[in-house]
Parts: C-alpha cells; structure tokens; sequence
C-alpha cells in the first residue's frame, strides 16, 4: 500500500507470539491459542477496518458502531434459521451457501441502517466531537432497543453450521475450523481493502482524504460523498463482523456490539487512526493477547489489552502507524 | 489592462468573532500574473482561502469569468477553473509523487490515463517531478514539495491558479527554478494569483500588483509605479523595493 512502509510493527505478531511460547509452555498449547488469537483479531480487525477509516478521514469519533456489528449478527440468526437444510449438512461448501447469504444480507442490512444513521445521526455534529459521542451513544442505544423490538431482548443462539464444528488436530493442539474460516474471511476483507486503498482512484481518494480533507476539497472533490460511502461500507464491515463474532460466540445480544466496542476501540488506537494496516497489527495483537493472558493468568485478562495499549502508544504516542498531515 | 478573469468586489470575512477581511475589491486581469502583497497578518492568505470556499465571505460577491462563485463549495468553485497552491503546500506526503499528481488529474483514472504531453511539459518545467515520480512525496526537498504543489495544480488546464507564497523557505537556486517556472506558465496564457512576501521574487515576476493592508486592498496598479515610489512602498509594505 505505502512503498515506504515502516516495518517494525510488522514484527510484533510474530514477536509476541514467540515471546509467548516459553511462557505457555507446551507447543501444542501455544498452537491452538496463537490459532485462536488470530481468528479473534482477524474478526476483530473486520470491525474495526471502517472505523479507523471513518475517523480517519473525516475525524468522526463514532461510539454507535456496535449497533452494526448487533444488527448484522440478528439478522444473521434470521437467514440461518431459515436455511436449516444447509446450515444442518455437514458439507462445508453447503454450509457456506447459507452463511454467504447470511453475511450478504447482515452486510446489506447494516449498509441501510449506516445511511440512515448517518444522515440523521452523524451528520449534523460534524466537526463537534463531545457531541459526535453523545448523539453516536445514544444511536447506539435506540438501534438496539429498536433490534429488540425486531428479535425480542433475549439471547438468541447462532449454532455454527454442522460442516464448521469440529476441529483439525496438529499433534496435540486443536485448531477449530471454524477459526480457520474466520482467518480466511478477515484475510480476505484485508486483501480486498488493501487492493482498493492502492489500486484505485478511490482508494487513492480516501487515503489522500485520511491525511488531508482541505487540499482533496481543493482539487475538485466531494470529500463528504466519500465519506458517506465509507462509513457506510464501515458499517456493512461492522454487519460482516457481527456475522461472524456472533458464530464465534454461537449466541447473540443486543448489546453484543458495545462488548466489542472496547476492544474496536483499542485496535484503532493501537494501529494509529485512520490506518488500516494499522488496525490489522493491533487486531492481531489484541486477539493474541487476549488468548495468551487468558491462558496464563485468567484474572488480567480484561487488563491485557488495555496494557497492551499503553505499552504501543508509550512506543508509539500516535499508534503504530502515524497518519501525516494531521 | 485585458478584461478580468476573477473580480472580487466588497469581500468580507469572519473566522469566528474575527472580522478578517473588509471589502476586498481586486480584478485578476486575464491571461496575466496578478501579484498580491502585504504585511504578514494583512490577509493575503485568508482573501486566497475565501476565493476557494474554504471560508466563506460573509458579504461581497467574487466572480470567476463573469460567473458568480461566491457562496459556492469548495469542490465547485475547483471545478469552476481554479487551481490552488495553499501556502502548506497541501502535498499528501503518504502517496507518490504519482498519486499526488493522479488526484489532480481529475479526468484520469489511472496514471496511463493522464495527458501525456502535459505531463512532458511539467517535466520539461520541473525535472524532480519525472526523476522522483515512482518516490514518497513526503521525503522530497522544500524545493521538491512547492515544484509537485505547482505541477499537480497545472496538470490539468484550468482557468486560474492560484498560489499562496511560493518562495517560502526555499533556496534561491530553488527560486530562480520557480520563477522561471512561473513564467513559462504566464507564457502559455495561464491567468495566475499569486501571494508573495519575497519582494525580490515578486518582483521579478509581477506586472500587475495589489497591496493589502488591514483586510483591505489599499493599492492597485503596476509593480513599476510602485517601485518608483518609496514613500508608498514604506508606508504600503513597511520597505523599499
């Protein structure tokens, strides 16, 4: 993407999952949570890539993500349902003919809701930042009363599909499958944004956007169309996520968004606002450690992540990746 | 004088509580380098910024070749014809020199697609730009930085450019490149704004000039019968030419 890209974030995956394996222990051990690290960050990172984006470029402080990724698991539960023949056989390739509608439809669902949610919402705060977090909250909270209106207020469960239970063992360490999905999905969306953000002109649009809005108005752009059509691809990214962390936890909430959110928020601060490479590293470390700490010492595990924070930005007071101009 | 391309008529503008500008009046005669000069604070810059919507003039009118532009947003009043150099520079260090020159070609949606004679052209003008075209505008000199702000302004024809200090912080070998850059453009019939605290650089360039003081045009006229006036040039500029 960048042809002068700063390497040594690129190093602290594999560092810290090296540094990990004295302290697990057993390789088997280490295996099945660095494989489970990386699905969660690479589901993680699938959220968090439109956010990083949206604030990058128009320096919206968004709080009402998570309505998105709840919206997009919901509606999940409903296409799911309603494809029990596929979602029953234990073929994986007919398993993901309901699931690729499935995550069509959260994608769709919630690309609708981020328009009206930015129209409405968003929209008339530009610019005001204390008011972009009350107004984004409390979109928040009438977009999961409203999905409790839809669905009802109580838990509802996403069994994965039968050809995604399971798992495949290398030696002693377990690798479920549906982790596997979970890396190639966010693999995918990370190939697919890259591809965009450097082969396009509107990729080369938003990244010119991230650093300077002013100077892309200058040239003859409409920087806010664009950033319309970026949150609202943040938010059908945000529908995708929820697709998938609702199979990940095999149950969804309301709420489920703002859980996350905490976490979306620490990636997109560790990778460096409006950096999307950025929020991939710091998905993977968050998702790794998360897992590592878990393991080791179950009781710092909310702590983890927030250290981990803290220790990138006393490194790196901006993220790992500083977005010029700003 | 030729007819004007921009006419700026009772412009004034308000950043905040800030009364900035106070009916500017200024024509940008057609075809021609207009300079703009001033104290520091005179508001040079912020008559620039209102010209391209950055700020909007809170009264007055501004027309581009007869057309009203006042009240217009940014990306209209670029597309109406004007070029603009901020005094920044506004390059996206993150992109290549390339893709910085890519977004300005509006037309071209792949750097294939851009003209390829006024892309020969802006190299024969600027050599940097060719030699560090594939390279991070971010590492590039001062010097390299003002050269690609001017070459991505002028890589489309547009009516008018518009260009906020040029010289600021350059080497005077860098300058002489600028200035003889300037004046292969007023050369090939592009009507140029410019603003310009380097008196030595203004005056080698500008026929046409206009002095700002206090939000205000308070001179307009020739750089010649400014120059042969000292006292106007220390009470207008605080200096002699």
């Amino acid at each position: 993407m960048n042809q002068d890209l700063d390497y040594a974030p690129l190093l602290l995956v594999p560092v810290l999952a090296l540094l990990a394996l004295p302290l697990v222990g057993t390789g088997s051990t280490w295996l099945t949570l660095t494989a489970a690290g990386l699905a969660m960050g690479m589901i993680i990172f699938i959220i968090a890539s439109g956010l990083t984006l949206v604030f990058g470029l128009m320096d919206v402080l968004n709080f009402g993500h998570g309505v998105f990724i709840a919206l997009g698991a919901f509606v999940a539960t409903s296409v799911l349902g309603a494809m029990g023949d596929y979602t029953a056989s234990s073929s994986l390739w007919r398993n993901m003919l309901a699931v690729l509608p499935a995550m069509l439809a959260a994608m769709a669902a919630a690309a609708a809701a981020g328009i009206v949610f930015e129209r409405l919402i968003v929209r008339p705060v530009y610019g005001q930042h204390l008011k972009q977090i009350l107004t984004t909250m409390g979109g928040m909270i009438i977009g999961e009363e409203l999905i409790k209106v839809i669905w009802g207020p109580q838990q509802i469960p996403l069994p994965l599909p039968a050809g995604m239970r399971g798992a495949w063992f290398i030696g002693d360490a377990v690798i479920t499958r549906y982790r596997v999905v979970a890396m190639v999905v966010g693999l995918v969306v990370f190939l697919a944004l890259a591809w965009v953000l450097s082969r396009t002109k509107i990729g080369l649009l938003i990244r010119a956007g991230v650093q300077n809005r002013e100077m892309v108005e200058s040239l003859g752009y409409r920087i806010r169309r664009l950033f319309v059509g970026v949150f609202v691809a943040g938010c059908a990214l945000a529908g995708l996520g929820g697709v998938m962390w609702g199979l990940y936890e095999q149950n969804v909430i309301p709420q489920m968004g703002g859980e996350v959110l905490i976490l979306i928020f620490i990636v997109i601060i560790i990778g460096g606002l409006g950096s999307t490479t950025g929020a991939l590293i710091g998905a993977l470390l968050v998702g790794l450690v998360a897992n590592y700490v878990g393991y080791l010492a179950p009781k710092a595990a909310l702590f983890s992540n927030i250290a981990l924070m803290a220790i990138v930005l006393l490194w790196r007071p901006w993220g790992l990746y500083r977005i010029t101009n700003r | 004088m030729s007819d004007a391309l921009l006419t700026l008529e009772g412009v004034h503008t308000h950043i905040g509580a800030y009364h900035i500008l106070h009916g500017v009046g200024l024509q940008v005669p057609r075809g021609e380098l207009t300079l703009l000069l001033g104290r520091n604070g005179a508001g040079k810059t912020t008559t620039l910024r209102t010209i391209m919507g950055l700020w909007q003039a809170s009264a007055g009118t501004i027309r581009l070749g007869g057309r009203d532009i006042t009240g217009l947003s940014t990306p209209d009043i670029a597309a109406s014809g004007i070029a603009y150099v901020p005094e920044n520079m506004g390059v996206f260090s993150d992109l290549t020199v390339a893709e910085n020159m890519l977004l300005a070609a509006r037309g071209a949606r792949t750097q294939a697609q851009m003209d390829p004679q006024r892309l020969h052209w802006i190299f024969e003008l600027f050599p940097a730009i060719e030699k560090f075209w594939n390279h991070p505008a971010g590492k590039l000199s001062g010097g390299q930085k003002q050269m690609l702000a001017v070459s991505r302004a002028i890589v489309e024809p547009r009516e008018l450019l518009i260009v906020d200090e040029p010289s600021k912080g350059l080497a005077p070998a860098i300058i002489n490149n600028m200035i003889a850059a300037f004046e292969q453009l007023k050369h090939s019939g592009v009507t140029i704004l410019l603003v310009e605290q380097n008196v030595a650089f203004a005056q080698r360039l500008g026929r046409n000039v206009a002095v700002m003081d206090q939000g205000q045009i308070v001179y307009a006229g020739t750089m010649d019968e400014l120059a042969a006036d000292p006292d106007r040039q220390q009470a207008l500029l605080g200096l002699a030419l």
